[in-house]
């Protein structure tokens, strides 16, 4: 075994310089630029870092993004859930189908998929015409341009992120499992909650990673559904980078923004191992 | 008798909310699509549905729209030349780490992995300071390596997972009688490690082909690329053009899949 894998990673060389020359780099350039304290680069300070953190304002756009990602997550999980319990649960055929409802859309363009929600929840929409003729509006309610018109929009285009994990967890776990619970007499709701739900919490962990650090980040979904006038982080890091050319600004805020998300993913995954060690405990 | 009625009832309500959600889920996945393919067959010069009449008028009005077939050209060359790139990077960076259990091996492992997870947002805003502070003007080259950041740790990925999944008996046995390591890789590593490389080499070219946080910086007037065009459109004039470019790309990205299926198991690579 030694002897065949000896110096096999050395091939991995060439790829380790090319992200270090270009990821890292980079990055640290990013890191970098974030500590001078005005455009022209002059003088080192946390200022940027103040400017962005001490500000009402900026902070609220931070904590309106990291929320506007919970939201988003949660209405993806409860949609995602169920489709890929029963994907899991189908004759193949079907099986295959569906997977292939849940893939294609994950594939084609984030701008296309954006673009027909447009269609879809304008004034003159789908579902605006749909819920005046089924009588359960007067008028069109605005759901463009909104935060809840955003959430449901992120949630839908990142739909296959949370499925397919869940189906991978849900097609790990025994099916005799769930035979033996309804044999001891467990009901559905029952063997739900206490079988299936606590064994398939690495892949909700997952799917919520993969989702969240998605959502928060969809500068496209973000800017093109919910207008000019509704900023989320990467809309504002955008404009400050390019349109007020303020570059220290934009990296401070980038590099915020990164450790706060990465936090966010943390305790996700905490949440999915901390569950899990009880449950096999 | 009481008992058998409170379990058909758990029966049932739990099948209506299950059936209930999951069919809510697959019409909320399938109606986009359907939707943007029915629009962009309107007859009419607004964005309606359901459509005003059906024609192909916007599909023609493409064959006139000259920004948006350059900008299509873009993301095609650029998704090539990164797809191809990654793909070598990718499988190199693979046959490094898979098998070996050494710290190096686990630290390059997180560094392959880390563009897809930090925000690509951040990484193309740094990846533009760098170049410019670096003396290098934004062309070909620098879009091209930013999509390539962010593409071949897909190819690593599934190439890893092809590489778990190879017996390392046939490389013994390859070895045991005489051959070479190149020729070992050439022959026995390689073909049974090739359809994971073409998921991922699949997926890095449907990535780079959307690619927008990364293009937002890396791509100027020269080399603007199609996602950002035609987020350009719906942003300031909301075109039916859009919906039939949109309508293109769908039917494109069908193709791709059912190759990408049919050659290298993609759905299979994806879970």
């Amino acid at each position: 075994m030694p002897a065949r894998s000896d110096g096999e990673w050395r091939l991995a060389l060439p790829v380790a310089a090319f992200f270090a020359l270009f990821f890292v780099a980079p990055l640290g350039v990013l890191f970098v630029v974030s500590l001078f304290a005005e455009p022209t680069m002059q003088t080192l300070a946390l200022r940027q870092y103040t400017r962005f953190l001490g500000d009402r304002l900026h902070l609220g756009i931070l904590v309106d993004t990291l929320v506007l990602g919970v939201k988003a997550t949660l209405v993806c999980l409860l949609l995602g859930y169920p489709l890929a319990w029963v994907i899991a649960r189908a004759r193949p055929r079907v099986q295959s189908l569906l997977v292939f409802v849940v893939i294609l859309p994950l594939l084609t363009s984030v701008v296309v998929r954006t673009f027909a929600w447009i269609v879809i929840l304008g004034r003159q929409g789908i579902l605006n015409k749909t819920l005046l003729a089924v009588g359960l509006i007067d008028e069109p309610v605005r759901l463009l341009f909104t935060e809840p018109g955003v959430v449901m929009v992120l949630a839908q285009v990142q739909l296959p992120l949370m499925i397919l994990p869940l189906l991978t967890t849900f097609q790990r776990i025994d099916p005799h499992l769930a035979d033996a619970s309804a044999a001891l007499g467990a009901g559905q709701w029952r063997t739900f909650a206490r079988v299936i739900a606590p064994l398939s919490l690495p892949g909700v962990a997952a799917g919520c990673v993969l989702v969240y650090a998605a959502c928060v980040t969809a500068f496209v979904t973000q800017t093109l559904i919910g207008g000019a006038r509704l900023v989320w982080v990467p809309l504002f890091m955008y404009q400050q980078a390019t349109g007020a050319n303020d570059w220290p600004f934009a990296a401070a805020i980038s590099i915020v923004f990164m450790f706060a998300v990465l936090f966010v993913v943390v305790l996700i995954n905490a949440a999915g191992r901390g569950r899990r060690a009880l449950v096999h405990g | 008798m009481a008992e058998r009625r409170r379990l058909d009832l758990d029966e049932l309500s739990f099948r209506v909310v299950v059936g209930a959600l999951s069919t809510a889920a697959v019409v909320v996945l399938v109606a986009p699509t359907v939707i943007v393919l029915l629009t962009s067959l309107t007859a009419s010069a607004s964005l309606r549905f359901p459509p005003d009449g059906l024609s192909f008028r916007w599909y023609r009005a493409l064959a006139g729209a000259g920004q948006l077939q350059r900008a299509a050209g873009n993301s095609l060359y650029v998704a090539v030349v990164a797809t191809a790139a990654s793909a070598v990077l990718g499988t190199l960076g693979a046959l490094g780490i898979a098998r070996s259990r050494s710290r190096w091996a686990r630290a390059l492992d997180a560094l392959f992995m880390s563009p897809l997870l930090l925000p690509a947002l951040a990484f193309g805003f740094a990846a533009l300071m760098a170049f410019s502070l670096a003396g290098l003007r934004l062309s070909w080259l620098t879009l091209a390596i930013g999509h390539i950041v962010v593409c071949a740790p897909i190819v690593v990925r599934t190439a890893v997972a092809a590489l778990a999944q190879l017996d390392p008996a046939l490389l013994e046995s390859s070895a045991s009688l005489g051959a070479g390591r190149l020729y070992t890789f050439r022959r026995v590593t390689l073909p049974l490690i090739s359809r994971g490389i073409a998921a991922g080499a699949f997926l890095a070219f449907m990535a780079s082909f959307d690619n927008v946080p990364v293009s937002l910086f890396l791509s100027d007037a020269r080399t603007e690329v199609l996602p950002i065009h035609l987020w350009q459109i719906i942003e300031t004039n909301l075109d039916v053009r859009a919906a039939a470019a949109s309508g293109v790309l769908i039917v494109f990205t069908l193709l791709v899949m059912l190759l990408a299926e049919r050659l290298a198991g993609l759905s299979r690579q994806l879970r």
